[in-house]
């Protein structure tokens, strides 16, 4: 399997505080890979490398490579907007911006220099029929996306991310402010993702990380504890630390 | 650092109930070969009565895991857990049912006399005793160890059971009057075997629940 991603070395500080231990791991393209660990291990942290969110917050330094598709991504000559195209990104809480349904989608399009309106309807379609979300609303496209139930909402974000047609698709929580039946629908979306995207999720529902994901990796303290094929991994792990976690009996 | 006391609280008692019934299934096959030694048809109605108590217990175990696995979600080695106490009580439940057909077959002789006396058969019901002993103990101790030792036993009751086939098919040459009675005692062995290769499937459990893998013992 081909890496996409490889880290290697990486320790990452906010201030005197050491957020990842030398993380190393290659990630495979167009497959799921999930983080699991209690909260405060680093898992999201790391996701956030990936597109460089973590730029953002002051004191922040890092050590090590992160490289996705052969290119040193804190290397000197990086546009931090060109990653972020190649390495989408949904969080948590659906937000949408408050434009219409096509507005939201075109924006990032529009952003990087398209503006012929046949082009834009293309990829509008295009990226709400991957986003499983087409036909549900193709006849209100001009409509806010506020109107749009949270489910809906964070299917439209996704095909918002997909508009861009990055490689990598990192998703922080995407489902976990979502009911249950909307939870499915992005869980089975993802699954049809994966045959054209990398998908890169971190998720506090470890039955869902042992549904939809090829591998997972588990972090504790900023280290990763261990990272396994997930049937191996939620069967028989081979880190009672993994084991403890998994059953529920701490974190 | 134990945050699920509950759930280990109804994993022990499946693991309780495990137990039991493996003293119910020592019980039965102990009660039944001595019915048989001893023409005693009121000792074969007692293992015909306290049948339906495993049947029971097994339908328990059933229920307890089947909602563990709904409400508690269980993976890795609780899951595992939990399909081992289901395997292992159908094995049990099995082996009582075989603990019964030799009672019946007790009670289909009717107080006929013998036409020989028993000696491999209650030598073999003590040794398959002993195995349902060790492999519980396996089980329950989590000793892959002694489940393998215990499997190997399983030669030797294979042994004594061609032995009473070889003596039976002897006695139904000698004297073809014989014959209802003997092919009824080595339907006897038979059950008693296959009591011995439960046994042994109990031990793959064993070795499944603390390995994660599937092992062969019953070669």
């Amino acid at each position: 399997m081909k890496p996409i991603v490889r880290i290697n070395q990486l320790n990452l500080y906010y201030g005197s505080f050491h957020a990842l231990k030398n993380v190393s791991m290659d990630i495979p393209e167009k497959e799921i890979t999930a983080f699991i660990g209690p909260s405060g291990c680093g898992k999201s942290t790391l996701l956030r490398t990936l597109n460089r969110m973590n730029d953002m917050i002051p004191g922040t330094r890092i050590e090590g490579s992160v490289e996705i598709d052969g290119q040193d991504i804190y290397g000197d000559h990086v546009e931090v907007e060109a990653l972020r195209r190649k390495v989408g990104m949904v969080f948590q809480q659906p937000n949408p911006f408050p434009k219409s349904i096509y507005d939201n989608i075109a924006y990032g399009p529009r952003l990087h220099g398209i503006h012929s309106r046949s082009k834009l309807d293309g990829i509008v379609e295009k990226s709400l029929r991957q986003a499983a979300l087409w036909d549900e609303v193709k006849d209100y496209l001009k409509r806010s996306a506020l109107g749009l139930s949270g489910g809906q909402q964070q299917r439209l974000c996704i095909a918002r991310a997909l508009a861009v047609q990055p490689d990598v698709l990192l998703m922080d929580e995407a489902t976990s402010a979502l009911d249950p039946i909307s939870t499915l629908k992005i869980e089975e979306l993802v699954q049809e993702l994966k045959s054209s995207y990398t998908i890169i999720m971190v998720t506090h529902n470890m039955h869902q990380a042992a549904r939809i994901s090829g591998n997972t990796v588990f972090f504790l303290n900023g280290e990763v504890i261990e990272a396994e094929n997930t049937q191996k991994l939620f069967s028989n792990p081979r880190d009672s630390r993994t084991e403890d976690y998994i059953s529920g009996r701490f974190g | 650092m134990i945050q699920r006391k509950e759930f280990d609280l109804h994993l022990e008692g499946l693991r309780h109930l495990l137990r039991e019934m493996g003293e119910h299934v020592q019980e039965a096959l102990k009660t039944a070969v001595q019915s048989l030694q001893n023409m005693d048809l009121e000792k074969a109605q007692l293992v015909v009565e306290k049948d339906a108590e495993l049947n029971r217990m097994e339908e328990q175990i059933m229920d307890t895991g089947s909602r563990l696995i709904v409400t508690q979600q269980p993976v890795a080695k609780d899951l595992r857990k939990i399909i081992v106490a289901f395997k292992i009580s159908s094995d049990l439940e099995r082996m009582g049912d075989l603990a019964l057909d030799v009672a019946k077959v007790t009670l289909r002789l009717e107080s006929q006399q013998l036409i020989k006396p028993l000696v491999d058969i209650p030598r073999m019901a003590e040794l398959v005793d002993k195995m349902i002993e060790e492999s519980l103990t396996s089980y329950l101790d989590e000793n892959t160890d002694l489940a393998y030792k215990m499997a190997q036993d399983d030669d030797e009751v294979d042994q004594l059971y061609s032995q009473i086939l070889q003596d039976l098919y002897a006695i139904i040459n000698q004297s073809p009057e014989k014959v209802h009675q003997a092919l009824l005692l080595t339907l006897v062995g038979r059950y008693i075997e296959r009591i011995a290769d439960h046994a042994t499937n109990i031990g793959e459990s064993t070795v499944y629940l603390v390995t994660g893998k599937r092992p062969d013992l019953n070669q």
